[in-house]
């Protein structure tokens, strides 16, 4: 999923009062299983924001609504009949949802509720990590489920390098060497022999070095 | 024991102060509570094993909320306390309410009656004067 972590709500403030009447939209896919912005960080922000803005004496209207996905055409469209009764909106979706909306109602002030972090997984409830960055070929198959790609600071594909220490990376204590990991688990698989085939060098072109990415199926186009 | 307790205090029950959830501490502040007290078990005897635990991040989170928009995270305490501790309860409460009776009303409320006042063709506004307080979980108190 889309990681992404709530802003600052003095941010979000800065950002909001210029305006009046403003809905806060959350989204019901990845924002909310990342606990930052669906239904009840809707409805938490808006609570917060109402307060802010009584106590400093504005009377701004925030109403909420929460949309099964902003990232998909006929989920915006129900905010059709109801926009334009607003001065802004606040997505609480990820940039993707937010830009997205940003598309489909040009003239309307979308701003972003959340800071979108990463593609990632839920190591635990509170805690959440990288996992891909979206290279466009992925090479998983080759270095046994683990991406080299997102969990080596370095992106290297022949790894490791010489700042893993005890299986940690040299940029953080903390951070698990990625290398580390593969051979781990070429062990487990009784593949370490491909640990010792050189890696050739990745086509970057790809990912995001070239260029905003597009990915078209004419067999499911309509 | 009949103690007494601060008559402006307004006791909500709940199963488990895990049920206390983030939006219920700040709808209580947007309704216009000067404060908000909420008492569980003690640690380690919550029944459904960490209700008080989660009960109490989600105070510390309403706190630093509270703390950002300027209306006061000391106005949002949690109490850990058996049933049997009635005294401490009304201690806790007596002492909370003095100390939000120092801090003042919560400023929604001003604030509310004026724009009330300023627009009072408006629809009615989702604050109230209500003053209340919240305690869970302490059912089987003996006042």
């Amino acid at each position: 999923m889309i990681v992404a972590k709530r802003k600052p709500i003095e941010e979000i403030i800065e950002e909001a009062q210029a305006y009046e009447k403003i809905l806060m939209v959350g989204c019901n896919e990845c924002v909310t299983v990342c606990e930052a912005g669906g239904k009840k960080e809707v409805a938490v922000l808006a609570s917060a924001l109402r307060m802010h803005f009584v106590n400093q004496g504005k009377e701004i209207k925030i109403d909420e609504v929460t949309l099964e996905r902003q990232c998909d055409h006929e989920y915006l469209e129900e905010l059709r009949n109801q926009i334009d009764q607003y001065d802004a909106v606040i997505s609480l979706a990820c940039g993707v949802g937010v830009q997205f909306m940003a598309e489909k109602y040009m003239s309307m002030p979308i701003l972003p509720g959340v800071d979108t972090c990463f593609m990632g997984v839920t190591e635990e409830r509170g805690v959440w990590s990288e996992r891909c960055q979206g290279c466009g070929s992925c090479m998983l198959a080759k270095t046994a489920g683990i991406c080299p790609v997102s969990r080596c600071a370095k992106r290297l594909f022949n790894g490791p390098c010489g700042g893993s220490t005890d299986g940690h990376c040299e940029i953080d204590k903390d951070v698990i060497c990625g290398w580390q990991l593969i051979v781990d688990r070429l062990t487990k698989l009784d593949k370490l022999d491909d640990y010792e085939v050189l890696m050739p060098i990745k086509d970057w072109s790809t990912e995001r070095a070239g260029g905003p990415r597009k990915v078209v199926r004419e067999d499911v186009m309509q | 024991m009949r103690l007494q307790y601060p008559s402006n205090v307004k006791i909500i029950k709940l199963p488990c102060t895990g049920k206390v959830d983030l939006i219920h501490l700040l709808r209580s502040f947007e309704k216009g509570a000067d404060g908000v007290c909420v008492i569980g078990c003690m640690e380690g005897a919550c029944q459904f094993t960490s209700g008080n635990i989660r009960a109490r991040k989600r105070v510390e989170e309403a706190q630093r909320i509270l703390d950002s928009i300027k209306i006061g995270g000391e106005r949002v305490q949690m109490f850990n306390l058996s049933s049997s501790e009635a005294p401490q309860f009304v201690k806790v409460i007596t002492e909370l309410t003095e100390k939000i009776k120092e801090m003042g009303p919560n400023p929604m409320k001003a604030e509310s009656s004026k724009l009330k006042a300023q627009n009072m063709d408006a629809q009615s506004s989702p604050l109230s004067a209500s003053s209340f307080e919240l305690q869970a979980h302490k059912e089987g108190i003996s006042l």
